[in-house]
């Protein structure tokens, strides 16, 4: 009875998304408040009956009722509390409807936030809002509904994907989908400004906090997706350039460009058609990577085509949406006025070339995902794109972005001296050139491009660092008069050079774990030792244990530096018993930003086994980096100005009509 | 991600009865040149059962015939190319993670470069257009300034002064 309760919820979320959908846009174009204030109280009753469907459905995992299918395909009553719990999303129908719920929660926000909006532009706003949720609502229902029930219920569920019981998924896909679904709301502020045909300044201030935060989660989740699959695939690889990984990535190079071109808008008014094309864009990538995940279609194309129902709904909702949008904007962009000028070596320039190196490296991205599907279903040629395709095209794309992050900031806004910028970036460039030379000398010339690639990542982040130094002006006015100023900054001013700090920790950290990676692979019996980085490894043994819901082997390993004791790992080879599948679960030491990993292969008989071990310097910086560039945008967020309020061009127009009486 | 693992679960481990590593001890070869060669040339070829690997990260039994076969090739003293050639010629381009540059390929990899120059061409072209504009726009609003403007502009001048 309470499922059906769940169901009928989001039923009527679905009506509620059609009233959403049409009166508040109705009364902004007759000019009607009483439509228009219908915006607020719907968007949050949807957002509360899509979180009582959402809270059921937990509900009946918590509970282990196999009278729902969903229950009975990814759960199974000696599961983990923990896992019961992460499962309702572990799964296609469940994380449909956490997507639909994070939309619904945005949605509910600029309802209840959005206070200080112009009146029209809220309730349009809320109203596109209001399609996008009719449309997935509708694809839930019609093709995905998480509450069917089964009329022979079995005793017992067939567990969830032994891969997805994992602290990982408790995390990543809900930081994902928050990143993913955020842009919505970019999206839908866009589409609305297009309708009204009036993009400003102000509305540059309002979408550029809804741009951070979306922004802020899909790093903290990309990074946290990469971190998993790193401990646990068991071989130490963290990015895979696989279709699924590029699906959440693209929309993270649109969006971090659209943050970037919202601030030339916000601050000079220029930019804004594009501005506003990069918002239907970044949030089309996330709908498009939302189909490629769905839909099946990335396992085959012809799989695609014999269980067709769910990836042609998905892909009718986004031809819908993208499509709807791009003509929106085809017919409205000329209408709006051009903003400010600029000469080419500017702030502004600065940020348009930012925005050029990350559109082309999305551009390049796209292509080589969705290539070999296109080519397959147009031609039946199959070929397949991988990691070293998207490392020679993406990474030369890169380089000269990362090379101009130090001058950005201190270039002026209109008109810029660059000679001036030179000097100030000396000390920055003298010291990524010493960190240059300095790994030439430890590790000699056979490795060319590393010792540059760390040049690069030291440029960027003493780029960050010499940006705050000087804008506080340390050296010219003493340390405490210049502590003031540092305290005084504005909050987007440290996002700024934070965020470009941990950009440069990330770049750091994917240089150095690649290039001087050290590794062994070996058949190791009790009491063997391998020597690795200045690490002795013995190996103590295996035995068996019984987890709740799996049995494993479990090889004792312990690490000692110069004879002392300075870890004990216990790398695993699970085998879940539901499914009877098998995972390794790798044995990891954190010594400083470096780490040994250690993970388990086949037993070799009496006691002997292979192990694979892995140094890896400096990789917990590729992670530490994302982390610090979503603090870049917290601080960026907490900044005042985007507090207090964008100036009400409404009032500036009632103050020029009154002037003119 | 879910999907991806999911997906490279099922179709690779659900082959195997017991999990292997990749790059197993045995396959390793002796001379380090030879292997340092198979390494590099393994990370390059995918695993054709699996969700997009290469046979240097799977644990496929397929990844690891074929690794084998690449030191085979490599022993019996064939070049990098000669190996990459053979393994096409018996599984097709599907192995390559790296597509060849040919005419069913050009799109694929002129796509980066191509939206590079474009979107250079774009902005220089905004910019020239946006500057024609602006001085046409001088250019007319120069002289627009009646006489009486022009005292009222005088009168300032002078009062400043």
């Amino acid at each position: 009875m309470i499922v059906e309760f769940g169901h009928y919820a989001l039923v009527l979320a679905f009506a509620l998304t059609l009233v959403q959908s049409v009166l508040p846009i109705w009364g902004a174009l007759q000019k009607d408040e009483r439509l228009m204030a219908v915006a607020p109280p719907v968007s949050v009753m949807l957002f509360l009956l899509v979180l009582l469907s959402f809270v059921v459905l937990t509900g009946a995992y918590l509970n282990s009722d196999f009278s729902v299918l969903n229950v009975v395909e990814n759960s199974h009553s000696a599961k983990p509390l923990l896992y019961k719990f992460t499962g309702v999303w572990g799964n296609h129908e469940g994380s449909m409807l956490l997507w639909v719920l994070i939309l619904v929660f945005f949605g509910a926000l600029v309802g209840v936030f959005g206070g200080n909006l112009p009146a029209d532009l809220r309730a349009v706003t809320l109203s596109v809002q209001g399609w996008v949720t009719a449309g997935f609502v509708l694809f839930l229902l019609a093709t995905s509904n998480p509450f069917t029930r089964i009329a022979n219920p079995p005793l017992e569920g067939s567990d969830l994907n032994p891969i997805l019981q994992d602290i990982g998924l408790a995390i990543h896909p809900p930081l994902l989908y928050v990143g993913y679904v955020g842009f919505s709301i970019t999206f839908s502020f866009a589409v609305a400004a297009l309708i009204l045909g009036r993009i400003d300044a102000a509305w540059a201030r309002w979408v550029r906090p809804w741009t951070l935060l979306a922004w802020c989660f899909l790093t903290l989740g990309i990074a946290m997706g990469s971190y998993w699959a790193y401990y646990e695939l068991g071989w130490g690889g963290w990015w895979f350039w696989d279709p699924v990984e590029n699906a959440s990535f693209m929309p993270w190079l649109a969006g971090t460009a659209l943050l970037h071109s919202a601030i030339v808008m916000e601050k000079r008014e220029a930019l804004k058609v594009w501005t506003v094309l990069l918002a239907i864009f970044t949030f089309s990538l996330s709908l498009l990577g939302t189909f490629l995940v769905r839909s099946g279609v990335l396992t085959s194309v012809h799989a695609f085509a014999t269980d067709p129902a769910r990836g042609v709904f998905i892909l009718g909702l986004l031809c819908i949406f993208i499509g709807g949008s791009l003509s929106l904007y085809a017919w409205r962009a000329p209408m709006l006025k051009q903003g400010g000028l600029f000469a080419p070596i500017s702030r502004e320039g600065g940020l348009v070339l930012n925005n050029l190196f990350l559109t082309a490296a999305c551009a390049a991205v796209f292509v080589g995902t969705l290539y070999p599907l296109v080519l397959d279903a147009v031609t039946g040629e199959k070929i397949s794109v991988g990691a070293p395709f998207f490392n020679l095209t993406f990474g030369p794309l890169m380089v000269p972005l990362l090379l101009a992050v130090p001058f950005g900031p201190i270039l002026s806004w209109k008109r810029a001296d660059l000679g001036a910028a030179c000097q100030r970036l000396y000390a920055t460039f003298g010291l990524a050139l010493l960190l240059t030379l300095v790994t030439y000398w430890a590790w000699g010339m056979d490795k060319v491009l590393a010792p540059l690639g760390v040049g690069l990542a030291v440029w960027v982040m003493a780029g960050a660092i010499s940006e705050i130094v000087t804008r506080v002006k340390f050296f010219e006015i003493g340390f405490k008069r210049g502590f003031a100023r540092l305290v005084g900054l504005p909050g987007s001013a440290w996002g700024t050079a934070t965020a470009h700090f941990g950009i440069g920790l990330t770049v750091l950290g994917i240089v150095t774990a690649s290039a001087f990676q050290e590794e062994r692979v070996l058949t190791m019996r009790p009491g063997d030792v391998v020597e690795l980085a200045g690490y002795q490894m013995t190996f103590e043994g295996a035995a068996p244990r019984r987890g709740p819901n799996y049995t494993e082997e479990v090889g004792h390993f312990s690490i000692r530096q110069g004879g002392t004791l300075v870890a004990e790992l216990d790398p695993s080879k699970r085998i879940y018993t539901a499914r009877q599948m098998p995972t390794t679960e790798a044995g990891i030491y954190t010594t400083g930003f470096s780490q040994v990993y250690l993970s388990l292969g086949e037993g070799r008989g009496d006691g002997a086994v292979d192990v694979r071990v892995y140094f890896k310097p400096l990789i917990t910086l590729i992670w530490i980096g994302c982390v610090i560039m979503s603090l870049g945008a917290v601080f960026s967020i907490a900044d005042r100005r985007l507090r207090v309020g964008a100036p009400k061009p409404a009032r500036k127009r009632q103050q020029s009509v009154a002037a003119a009486e | 991600m879910i999907q991806r693992l999911f997906l490279a679960l099922l179709l690779c481990v659900s082959l195997l009865a017991a999990p292997a590593l990749a790059v197993a001890p045995d396959e390793v070869l002796d001379d380090p040149v030879l292997e340092g060669r198979a390494r590099a040339l393994s990370a390059g070829l995918r695993c054709m059962v699996c969700q997009n690997q290469s046979i240097d990260d799977s644990d496929a039994p397929l990844a690891k015939d074929l690794r084998v076969l690449v030191r085979e090739r490599l022993v019996a003293g064939d070049s990098d190319e000669q190996v990459i050639d053979y393994l096409v010629s018996r599984y097709g381009e599907f192995v390559l993670l790296k597509p060849r540059f040919a005419w069913h390929t050009i799109v694929l990899w002129a796509a980066g470069p191509v939206a590079l120059i474009a979107g250079l061409i774009a902005i220089v072209a905004a910019l020239r257009k946006r500057a024609r504009n602006r001085a046409a726009a001088n250019d007319v609003s120069a002289p627009k300034l009646t006489a009486e403007e022009e005292r009222r502009l005088q009168a300032l001048l002078d009062k400043a002064d």
